[in-house]
């Protein structure tokens, strides 16, 4: 059980840090979606899936969107 | 002069926050305070009905703080429509949308829509509730919105869908001051058997109006935000 925690807590680690480097900007969006589903993995498992529930779709799904059409307005002022 | 009133505001500001952390560090109940949180946990099954003890504090125990945060997320929707809305109607569709993406998501937001009202409506007895269940449905609404034609952004019928639900969360407030126990947001329905859907008293009613609010606003701001995308790339 101690070795699943420290797995998703390093693929959590892993990604916020990968985020930084990524070029591309929709990578980068859901590669910190990623990190908002495994944090909401681990909410399951200190027995919160109220928190879980909420963070998988506010975090994850939400977010993901709001980024991602911000990010496809954005587009054409980047490219000139 | 005008350093002077901000000098009195400041000053009025401190002496508000020492009093109220006076009252708080010096009343007699301070060092028994962190008992309400074991309270709330043995006595909410029979106090309230609800099996989900995280709904009935949410809806019961704290529900001015939920009207507030309802009433945040209202103000950030207002100022997304104030920001971004603009009188011309355009279609909010992507242009270049394949076949799969086009069918495959008038299949899929049906089945979406349906897991959202599910969690709004079993928020008293399994995890979830309001707020998620609300998003879950925008999402949905976002997926049809983006791809396909088939269902119109009303702005319009969306923006009265949102003050009927505020307006209804307001007025079962109001019920309570009525009642028995005589506070706003009180339960005055029955509690019922824990465990069937209906019960816990006014915890699914509640919680049904916030997931119609969220749901409804949130669909709101990204078909504005859709929609303003639209009408820039035609400008180019």
């Amino acid at each position: 059980m101690l070795y699943l925690f420290l797995f998703l807590t390093l693929i959590m680690l892993i990604s916020a840090i990968a985020v930084i480097f990524i070029k591309n900007l929709i990578s980068a969006v859901i590669v910190t979606t990623v990190v908002s589903l495994v944090a909401s993995i681990l909410f399951i498992f200190i027995a919160a899936p109220d928190v879980a529930i909420t963070e998988a779709s506010i975090g994850a799904a939400l977010t993901l969107v709001i980024f991602i059409i911000a990010i496809s307005r954005t587009k054409e002022d980047d490219e000139s | 002069m005008r350093k002077f009133f901000s000098l009195l505001l400041l000053l009025g500001f401190v002496f508000y926050i020492s009093s109220i952390i006076g009252t708080i560090l010096f009343h007699e109940d301070f060092f028994h305070a962190h008992n309400v949180g074991l309270q709330i946990t043995e006595n909410a099954v029979k106090q309230t009905g609800s099996i989900n003890t995280i709904t009935s504090v949410v809806v019961l125990y704290r529900g001015f703080d939920t009207l507030g945060e309802v009433t945040v997320l209202f103000l950030a929707a207002l100022g997304i429509s104030l920001l971004f809305a603009s009188g011309k109607k355009e279609k909010n569709k992507i242009e270049d949308e394949s076949f799969i993406l086009k069918y495959g998501s008038r299949l899929l937001y049906p089945f979406i829509i349906l897991f959202g009202i599910y969690i709004i409506v079993h928020g008293h007895l399994s995890p979830g509730g309001g707020f998620p269940g609300g998003v879950i449905i925008a999402t949905g609404f976002f997926i049809i919105l983006i791809t396909s034609d088939f269902i119109k952004f009303n702005d319009k019928l969306l923006s009265v869908i949102e003050g009927f639900a505020g307006l209804s969360f307001i007025i079962f407030g109001l019920i309570g001051l009525f009642g028995q126990d005589n506070s706003f947001l009180a339960n005055f329905l029955s509690t019922g058997v824990p465990g069937k859907i209906i019960s816990a008293g006014i915890i699914p009613f509640v919680y049904a109006i916030i997931g119609i609010k969220v749901a409804s606003e949130l669909s709101g701001a990204i078909g504005t935000f859709t929609l303003v995308k639209q009408e820039g790339s035609k400008n180019e």
